[in-house]
């Protein structure tokens, strides 16, 4: 197990370092740069030489190169070239721990209701809650998710103004943005969950166990579930993903001051320094994430091990 | 005891008896394809939306950009179905206009992604060995991330218009292709047509594009058909985000994006280009849906 661990973690470092310099290429190579003449028109030319010369700008492109990547290896990420004072690193403390909490509900509410809305289709097949689960689960999948915070915000807080838009002040502003986000993933889930229910509650051992007098309650959630939520926990790395996406939009419809806010605002801006540092640290987080599902994937699945 | 068992009256003639006809693969497709209610309705409403795309602009008495300032955000009315904007421009309209932008990205990128996917999968394949490996290492590298940080930043790169929409969206939309793709050659490469074909004289090239590919075929338009929507999620996003079509032309997403301002005064503004978006991805997710069932032929019955 200790093997197949170091050989992910080696994947994700090559994949990181891949991604590291494609982006750091792509943004040299955007014409103007972030202190073009275009765009200071009444700043003199030789200021903003001295600004390019003090970001170290006008230095051989691999200079800057091996200065990134020694800047990333310490953990430094960058300045922002728009905002005076802000570093890449400050922007992603403030915003991070916001995102993260909205994150983790949504987490956790992806989960729980997926998982219920799974099993319950699973065990009704072909009944009436079922084919509302499946119905339901379709249209997660087909709806992208600013589709679903606009329609959520005009419902909840526009027509019938129970709920806040804006801001994380108590558990209510929460509802809609986790709503938001987990929408897709709770659809995802509740079809992974379902199929592989159906799966394993054909197995032999399952016959067995129902043959012995275990009660249908124990038989679902001792003996199939465990099994059947190994799907889904290979799900959990794309959730990361989806949430990350699903944040850019949920971040800036509700006014959090999240990441996803910051990454948005400075794509508005075209703070090119601060896009790529903050391209980096998703990157980061999301290739540290799967390989943490795959460990947990290892851990609660033996199977795994016999195929590698 | 003997007469709780009930022999089965199986005759033997009707066992024989072949009871429909045997038809081509595509026919057969189509059939299952036909009878899918959900899958067959998608096809109706893409039908409609394409047409309403074509002619709509046509027939309509507005233009996407003209501007009537005394006659901002109205709403809708029998002489603007769907209200105006703040600038008076029609939103009827700028949708009909929006499903030209939005349906010719889906299809254009789901054509070159999936010719991408289809050569790359496919030479991964059959190649096999050291280059198969190299060639899916790739892929897994490119898949480990979410492909819209590589969309932004190409976005950023490339500045923003629709030929950027439609490199960045290929950029990632052809790695399932190439994954279905390989797989199908990797299971049909030691069929015995291929060896057959090999003894002809036939070489790796010619193999490829005229005994596996054709043979791939059912899963290969399976995985280019969710591309579609794929790409059309991918554009509506960026534009959403301020990316992607700039104004005043006017894709779904920038038409959405226009209207979250106004969301207070005149939520119409976003309801019906969201509507517009919501009722193409379903289309287009039943469509492939069915065709998934109607060419897998795992499914056959």
């Amino acid at each position: 197990m200790g093997k197949y661990i170091l050989k992910r973690i080696i994947a994700g470092l090559i994949t990181l370092f891949v991604l590291i310099t494609v982006s750091f290429f792509l943004m040299r190579a955007i014409p103007g740069g972030p202190f073009s003449p275009g765009e200071y028109k009444k700043t003199p030319p030789e200021i903003l030489k001295r600004i390019e010369d003090s970001y170290g700008l006008n230095d051989p492109l691999h200079v800057q190169y091996f200065r990134y990547l020694k800047n990333i290896a310490r953990g430094d990420l960058g300045v922002s070239f728009k905002r005076l004072d802000s570093s890449v690193n400050s922007l992603i403390a403030h915003g991070f721990p916001v995102s993260a909490k909205v994150g983790a509900v949504a987490v956790i509410a992806s989960l729980t209701a997926g998982l219920t809305l799974g099993i319950v289709s699973a065990i009704r097949r072909g009944k009436l809650s079922d084919m509302a689960a499946m119905t339901f689960a379709t249209v997660g999948v087909s709806v992208p998710v600013f589709v679903i915070a606009v329609i959520l915000l005009y419902i909840f807080a526009y027509f019938l103004r129970i709920l806040p838009t804006y801001g994380l002040l108590t558990w209510k502003h929460y509802v809609l943005p986790v709503a938001c986000l987990s929408f897709t993933p709770v659809a995802y889930i509740t079809r992974q969950t379902r199929s592989s229910m159906l799966e394993v509650m054909q197995q032999d051992y399952i016959r067995t166990a129902r043959a012995k007098g275990v009660s249908e309650a124990g038989i679902i959630f001792k003996h199939a579930l465990r099994n059947a939520c190994i799907p889904v926990v290979t799900y959990l790395g794309p959730l990361v993903a989806a949430l990350l996406t699903g944040a850019f939009v949920v971040e800036r419809l509700f006014a959090i001051p999240g990441i996803g806010r910051d990454y948005t605002t400075s794509i508005g801006d075209r703070d090119y320094a601060v896009i790529l540092g903050m391209t980096l640290f998703f990157g980061i987080f999301v290739i540290l994430c799967n390989i943490l599902v795959d460990i947990v994937h290892v851990a609660i699945d033996p199977r795994v091990k016999l195929e590698k | 005891m003997p007469d709780m068992f009930d022999p089965v009256p199986i005759s033997e003639r009707d066992a024989e008896e072949i009871v429909r006809p045997s038809l081509p693969y595509w026919r057969q497709a189509w059939r299952r394809f036909r009878r899918d209610p959900l899958a067959f309705g998608g096809m109706v409403v893409l039908c409609v939306i394409v047409l309403a795309a074509i002619i709509g602009p046509m027939l309509s008495p507005y233009t996407y950009n003209q501007q009537n300032l005394a006659n901002g955000n109205r709403l809708p009315s029998l002489s603007h179905l769907c209200g105006t904007d703040k600038f008076g421009r029609d939103i009827f309209t700028r949708i009909l206009y929006g499903a030209r932008i939005s349906l010719s990205i889906g299809v254009v990128a789901a054509l070159i992604s999936s010719a991408i996917g289809v050569l790359y999968g496919g030479i991964a394949g059959y190649a096999g060995g050291k280059a198969d490996m190299i060639m899916m290492r790739v892929v897994d590298i490119l898949i480990s991330l979410p492909s819209l940080l590589y969309t932004i930043l190409i976005m950023m790169f490339l500045g923003t218009n629709m030929r950027s929409v439609l490199i960045a969206v290929c950029f990632s939309a052809w790695i399932n292709t190439a994954r279905v793709v390989r797989s199908q050659v990797l299971s049909l490469k030691n069929q015995e047509y291929v060896l057959a074909a090999r003894l002809c004289g036939a070489n790796g090239w010619r193999i490829l594009t005229r005994h596996l590919i054709p043979n791939a075929i059912g899963p290969t338009i399976v995985a280019t058909a969710f591309i579609v929507p794929t790409a059309i999620f991918s554009e509506a996003f960026l534009s959403f985000l301020g990316i992607g079509i700039q104004a005043p032309m006017a894709s779904w997403g920038t038409l959405a994006n226009e209207a979250i301002p106004m969301m207070r005064e005149s939520p119409h503004q976003i309801v019906f280009p969201v509507l517009a978006i919501s009722v193409t991805m379903f289309a287009l997710n039943f469509i492939g849906d069915g065709m998934r069932d109607a060419l897998d032929p795992h499914l056959r019955k």
